[in-house]
């Protein structure tokens, strides 16, 4: 490892492993490593054996939950929104032909107590038994505004600017209920907290949009797709397009010591007593633990079931919000499922995560509201992450530091922070705007 | 890229491309398989398979870069014909980074050593056993002794090859990417040993 590389990429999360394809695409020179004997860091999948040992210290799980191999365990659980972000990059790096993708059953909110099914256009929130009959009427033209709203077209505005009304002032217009807008906001829009109300409603009206135009994809039940055999895929699969583009690999690296000159720039990164200099580095928050800072803590519960969530249609994979308000929270619950159906567990397997933003110090306890929504389990765990953010000024010292990932259900804000990133480092912006359909047409 | 291929159960649709799941290609005459090459860096593997596709063969090359998702097929005597996707190991093998994605799905595994290299041929066997740990049980696995043209400089016996294979359930050939001896016979032999789908 002795050489010179234009960039080394430390970690081999998924951010990590996006930024490391694009740059080796780019042609630049980069040496990609970590101190783990497998890919994903905190975005892995594990399987049986490995969640044993990370969580209840032994490696023995017992037999009657089936072969080990079977499993693919998200450690940081996420579905992919059809038409979102993330599957912009997938296309754009053409790295979908790595990977199987399969859509997501269903979607649902919690809402007085009860788990139904998310209402995502005019049709369906006619039939959605969230609502009263006159809210029906109400919600149902706010959907028809939401659906013709085209940002370009003054024409569908009906005379409001929405960078300027605020979504609260928007929904007023349509005088829509409390009730209704909690499931609308957090729900539909994802949003993961109450700020939304107070800003400008195009932001809420894009993300309504999306999710729309993300469930009529692929007629699933879901907005939602996720890979088979887990979302551990995705960093593997990138890391191969990086290696692909000529990027250098390896892993079970210990220490990867990033080294400094005089003045606090990068030179290079040191591991088993040999350097490798650089001109940058790019690492999630753990291998420079002084240039960032922690800005809260996740929460979380993996269970696993012989049984689908109850009360959702019998999905085979699916996502809960339990909005914040119904919980008397500050953020958002979420519950996600995935089972053999996409190949994360032996067959009759399911494998259900709840997680949130911690608010206290004991996850059993502030996580019980959506652990009783998943009935019995044959294995709990519970376990707690703090997430840090970089505190660095990138210019001064060429360390390039993602975020931790959040609890968000969906990869937006991942996909954000790679692009910030991927600027920041390379002064260009990446251009995403790629031909959705690419994906989904026929070949053949 | 990409495709409308739906799994049979429930409403799922793909993102992906068509799924070739352990050999199970789209109907018993044309078959679309998964191959991985595997074996250390050096011992030629992307020059078997740029022979194969390509017939060419580039003594110059010394590191795969750019293209390493080739796909070649090949028609055999009783009509059918098999598709291979080939995926070349991208460098990843040079310190012990292969993914399991790599071998996800794959309905067959090349081990590549050189007959000069006795290292080569004993890292064969470590890539055996990876493949025991990621691979699908019923993968057809062929160890493939190259650079068979220097036999001036073999330190690699046949015989050697032959039984080390025997005992793996592997088929044993040795070919020369320089050449192309053995190469078309290497792949039709694989095509050959596949496992047919089952008709219904």
């Amino acid at each position: 490892m002795d050489e010179e590389y234009d960039v080394i990429v430390l970690g081999t999360g998924l951010k990590e492993c996006i930024l490391s394809g694009l740059l080796s695409v780019d042609g630049l020179k980069v040496l990609h490593m970590d101190r783990n004997d497998y890919y994903g860091g905190e975005s892995t999948s594990l399987n049986l054996i490995q969640l044993w040992k990370r969580f209840r210290g032994d490696d023995k799980p017992p037999p009657h939950l089936g072969s080990s191999k079977d499993y693919n365990i998200d450690m940081n659980p996420k579905f992919i929104m059809a038409n979102g972000m993330l599957v912009r990059v997938l296309i754009h790096t053409d790295v979908t032909k790595y990977l199987y993708f399969k859509a997501v059953d269903g979607s649902f909110v919690f809402n007085k107590g009860k788990v139904h099914k998310v209402p995502s256009n005019d049709m369906e929130a006619l039939k959605s038994p969230l609502m009263g009959i006159f809210e029906k009427r109400r919600a149902r033209k706010f959907f028809i505004y939401v659906q013709d709203y085209n940002e370009s077209d003054p024409k569908t505005h009906d005379g409001m600017d929405l960078t300027r009304v605020t979504t609260k002032e928007l929904i007023a217009k349509f005088g829509l209920d409390d009730n209704t807008v909690d499931f609308i906001g957090h729900a539909l829009a994802l949003h993961r907290d109450d700020r939304y109300l107070n800003e400008p409603a195009l932001d809420t009206v894009k993300r309504m949009k999306l999710y729309a135009e993300s469930l009529a994809r692929f007629q699933g039940g879901s907005p939602y797709i996720y890979p088979l055999y887990g979302l551990g895929e995705l960093p593997q699969a990138f890391a191969r397009l990086s290696a692909v583009y000529g990027g250098t690999y390896m892993l079970n690296k210990p220490e990867c010591k990033v080294e400094f000159d005089g003045e606090g720039k990068v030179l290079g990164v040191s591991s088993e007593g040999e350097t490798a200099k650089c001109k940058k580095v790019v690492c999630d928050p753990s291998y420079l633990p002084n240039k960032v800072r922690k800005v809260g803590k996740v929460a979380r519960a993996i269970a696993i079931m012989s049984h689908p969530i109850p009360n959702t249609n019998d999905s085979h994979s699916v996502q809960v919000i339990l909005p914040q308000k119904q919980l008397g929270r500050k953020s958002d619950m979420y519950l996600f499922c995935c089972s053999y159906s996409h190949n994360v567990a032996p067959k009759g397997k399911f494998i259900a995560f709840v997680s949130t933003e911690a608010e206290t110090d004991q996850p059993a306890i502030e996580l019980k509201p959506g652990i009783d929504l998943l009935g019995p389990v044959d294995e709990i765990f519970f376990d707690m992450y703090d997430r840090f953010e970089p505190v660095n000024e990138p210019t001064l010292d060429n360390c390039f530091v993602s975020t931790s990932y959040d609890a968000t259900t969906h990869f937006e804000s991942t996909v954000l922070d790679v692009l910030n990133m991927y600027t920041l480092i390379t002064g260009k912006v990446l251009d995403l705007s790629v031909d959705l359909s690419a994906a989904g047409a026929a070949e053949e | 890229m990409g495709c409308g291929y739906s799994l049979p159960d429930r409403d799922s649709r793909q993102l992906g491309r068509p799924n070739s799941e352990n050999g199970g290609g789209q109907d018993a005459k044309n078959l679309r398989v998964k191959l991985v090459l595997l074996g250390d860096s050096g011992v030629g593997k992307s020059c078997i398979v740029l022979r194969f596709v390509r017939g060419q063969f580039d003594p110059t090359s010394k590191v795969t870069v750019g293209a390493s998702f080739l796909s070649q097929t090949i028609a055999l005597q009783d009509s059918t014909t098999v598709k291979f996707e080939i995926w070349d190991t991208a460098g990843q093998e040079r310190y012990a980074a292969l993914a399991p994605l790599y071998y996800r799905g794959a309905a067959v595994a090349v081990i590549v050593y050189d007959i000069t290299s006795p290292e080569s041929f004993s890292k064969a066997q470590y890539w055996v056993k990876e493949l025991q740990k990621h691979g699908s049980p019923d993968i057809v696995m062929a160890l493939v002794g190259n650079k068979a043209d220097l036999h001036e400089k073999r330190e690699v016996a046949v015989q050697d090859g032959m039984d080390y294979a025997e005992k793996n359930g592997m088929f044993f050939i040795e070919t020369s990417a320089k050449t192309a001896d053995n190469i078309n016979e290497l792949f039709e032999e694989i095509a050959k040993r596949l496992p047919r789908p089952v008709i219904t």
